[in-house]
């Protein structure tokens, strides 16, 4: 008798115990029934969203009953493997998670487990291809688009000057006016007259170059030909080959990296408009930093973002509603004069704000005509699916080894990637 | 007929309040002591097997549970070369870190075992280290041992040593990673062998005092032989610890994965890149299962070596004089 009682007792504590636990992991709170309950969003992104205390300010004032948390990551690879593990675990997403576009069809095969956000007040609000790649099969639309990342060239104007090239944004536009093979003898011009590096890593100025490519890592029909198409091997010898002059060696993101955006340690970096707000926010002394109207080879898109809502939260509905708001033009708008996140929204791109915004650390940069021009510059959409982020991850990695680290040869770091590729299977 | 039920009824209750009593005395102990078997069961025992049930399957993060593959996960795990180099940087890892700590550790409690001024601010002061949060430790260390603009690096170029590549190379993010390490846990293991020399009969050294033995000699001869239970308990327990190293090395750089060449990858961020990077839980679980597989190896190896010693310290050791009368002593320290 006694023993089964205790037994009993055990288990309804052992229970209610992991009940707790359950109920702590789940974010939010109050009925979804009431909508001035009280109630708590969490709002996890990366990088900058440019999602300021302010502009958030803005929604709770409207909606006073709720609290907004946001979370940021450092990187989009940690975003990646908390979205996923917590996807996968069932619980423990914020209300709405901020995903990346290189990841985006990873997420899509799971769609069911995010919220259909598609609604009519929403119909037609960002570019067709943006919408298009988060919309699953049964037409179930999971992310709200934020930002697309058109790029120009970011520069510092005294360094320029030093090594007596043009320092003035038009006549550095003219002066990168070509492809790539251009771009890299300017640099060698810069690094004879200066002794000094020209970009910062060769990981950075690879996104560039493999941005351009259509069918990079894979066939439409998902199969990987990372290994075997001679575009992506001719992309990573040219940029390691060029780096091994022209690079600061900084692999970015790093301590190292940050520190050289303040002191001067390269010239140029290619800058989608997300990295402006990067850059500003890493050397706010700075005062020589410049945008340059062109891009190497052409226009090209490096990331943007989307918001999702996952299936898993407590309250969806307030969710998705807060997220339509976030990325409704107007707040975008603000988001891109706060860190540069040039918006996804059709609405946006004739609205004067955009526009004329100019960026007062980079001495009056007229950024958003510059980024409207390098959008449009743009012609290739680069093909993303299930692999693409594992495999450009590996291929990062195989980049920094070579001028990072320095610790391989070109030839033996691509037979790693190869053999890394395989691993993946 | 009424008073023979009666009887009947209580002989019954009787014997079963007897029963209950056995039962009391028979079951009792174990239940005291369930508690831990339980939660043991739940935290230790359920996630081990459901491990071993998850390696031998497919399985994705998302996805969930796929075919039954057999041993496929372990034999694809143990043909990559990573696997090697992840278990070559976790043993050159922990070898950097317990050597160093525990010789460190060992003179640090030898002095706090001295009569010092201010003993306990001294022996608090030691352990402040191991208060820091492991990720502030590393998030300032990573930062301090910077390639090109890091603080460690700048203090060498004052001395005129070349920069170190402390993430590039291999040994240097190993010693790195390893300072890190020794930086928490070295007031931690000093403080218990400081408990262990507590703990050492006084007499002993008054003897080898007067047998004119002087402060190094009683050190050698006496603190450390003395000390080998406590000196045993340490090196399992970090054994353990620093073959499952992890906070450290994930944090060291942006990307968390052991660097571009895995340099400074160990086991368990092996596990953590299958895992979480590659969503394949099935490979994730066959790592898991052979770090334990490796632990218990080595734990086997240390008791083996544990039994040896002690084996051999019976024969060796000087005699205690133990039975003869002596007046408690050890209320010399305090």
């Amino acid at each position: 008798m006694r023993t089964s009682r205790r037994t009993i007792a055990a288990i309804v504590a052992g229970a209610s115990a992991l009940t707790l636990v359950a109920t702590g992991c789940a974010t939010g709170g109050g009925e979804a029934a009431d909508p001035d309950a009280k109630i708590t969003l969490t709002l996890a992104t990366f990088n900058d969203f440019g999602y300021t205390d302010e502009l958030l300010a803005q929604y709770t004032e409207s909606h006073p009953n709720v609290t907004i948390v946001q979370n940021k990551a450092a990187t989009s690879n940690d975003a990646r493997d908390n979205f996923f593990t917590k996807l996968g675990a069932g619980s423990g997403l914020a209300d709405v998670e901020a995903i990346e576009v290189d990841w985006l069809a990873e997420m899509m095969q799971y769609s069911d487990k995010l919220t259909d956000l598609s609604g009519p007040d929403v119909d037609g609000r960002w570019v067709d291809w943006k919408t298009e790649s988060a919309t699953d099969a049964d037409g179930r639309l999971v992310g709200y688009g934020t930002d697309i990342g058109p790029e120009a060239v970011c520069y510092r104007a005294d360094l320029f000057e030093e090594a007596g090239l043009p320092s003035d944004p038009a006549g550095v536009a003219a002066l990168l006016e070509g492809d790539w093979d251009n771009y890299y003898s300017v640099g060698q011009k810069y690094v004879d007259a200066t002794g000094k590096p020209w970009f910062d890593s060769a990981g950075a100025t690879y996104q560039g170059v493999i941005n351009q490519v259509e069918n990079a890592y894979e066939e439409n029909d998902g199969t990987v030909i990372a290994t075997e198409n001679p575009e992506v091997e001719e992309a990573f010898t040219s940029v390691l080959e060029a780096s091994s002059t022209l690079s600061a060696h900084l692999g970015q993101w790093s301590d190292d990296w940050t520190a050289g955006l303040a002191n001067g340690s390269f010239a140029t970096m290619l800058c989608p408009g997300w990295m402006l707000g990067v850059i500003s926010g890493n050397a706010p002394d700075i005062t020589d930093w410049n945008v340059a109207n062109v891009f190497p080879g052409g226009g090209g898109n490096w990331g943007g973002s989307y918001l999702t809502v996952p299936a898993q939260g407590k309250n969806t509905e307030a969710a998705t509603e807060f997220a339509a708001w976030l990325t409704a033009p107007e707040q975008q708008l603000q988001a891109f004069a706060n860190a540069g996140t040039f918006p996804s929204q059709v609405e946006a791109y004739s609205d004067a704000t955009l526009l004329d915004a100019t960026n007062e650390y980079f001495n009056d940069a007229p950024v958003g005509q510059i980024l409207t021009d390098r959008s449009n510059a743009i012609t290739v959409t680069p093909f993303k699916s299930v692999k693409y982020f594992p495999i450009n991850d590996a291929l990062q990695k195989a980049l920094t080894r070579v001028d990072v680290d320095k610790s391989q040869s070109i030839s033996d770091s691509w037979t790693q990637f190869v053999a890394d590729v395989k691993a993946l299977g | 007929m009424t008073t023979a039920l009666d009887d009947e009824r209580r002989i019954r209750r009787i014997a079963f309040s007897q029963k209950l009593s056995h039962w009391d005395v028979k079951i009792s102990p174990y239940l005291y002591i369930s508690p831990f078997f339980i939660l043991f069961a739940i935290t230790g025992l359920f996630p081990l097997l459901y491990t071993a049930y998850v390696s031998v399957h497919e399985w994705h993060l998302i996805g969930g549970e796929g075919d039954f593959v057999g041993l496929d996960n372990f034999a694809f795990v143990l043909q990559q070369p990573q696997f090697w180099i992840a278990l070559r940087n976790t043993f050159s890892i922990f070898l950097f870190s317990m050597v160093p700590q525990v010789t460190f550790a060992l003179l640090i409690a030898a002095v706090l075992n001295e009569n010092l001024r201010a003993k306990t601010f001294w022996r608090m002061g030691v352990l402040l280290p191991y208060i820091v949060a492991p990720v502030a430790v590393t998030l300032i260390f990573s930062n301090m041992f910077g390639d090109q603009y890091g603080l460690v690096n700048n203090l060498l170029g004052q001395i005129g040593i070349p920069p170190v590549q402390w993430h590039s190379q291999e040994l240097p993010s190993h010693l790195a990673i390893a300072t890190m390490v020794n930086f928490r846990w070295t007031g931690y293991t000093a403080l218990i062998l400081l408990a262990g020399m507590q703990a050492i009969p006084r007499d002993l050294y008054e003897a080898a005092s007067i047998d004119g033995a002087g402060k190094p000699r009683q050190f050698f001869s006496i603190t450390i032989p003395q000390l080998r239970p406590t000196l045993i308990f340490v090196i399992v327990t970090s054994t353990i610890g620093g073959l499952q190293i992890f906070d450290e090395p994930r944090l060291y750089d942006q990307y968390g994965q052991g660097g571009a060449n895995s340099q400074w990858m160990t086991i368990t961020i092996y596990l953590y890149n299958l895992g979480w990077g590659q969503l394949n839980f099935g490979r994730a679980a066959a790592v898991a299962w052979l770090l334990f597989l490796i632990i218990v190896l080595i734990g086997l190896l240390n008791l083996a070596i544990t039994r040896s010693i002690a084996a051999s310290s019976d024969v060796t050791a000087t005699p205690r004089n133990s039975t003869t009368v002596q007046p408690p002593r050890q209320k010399v320290t305090a």
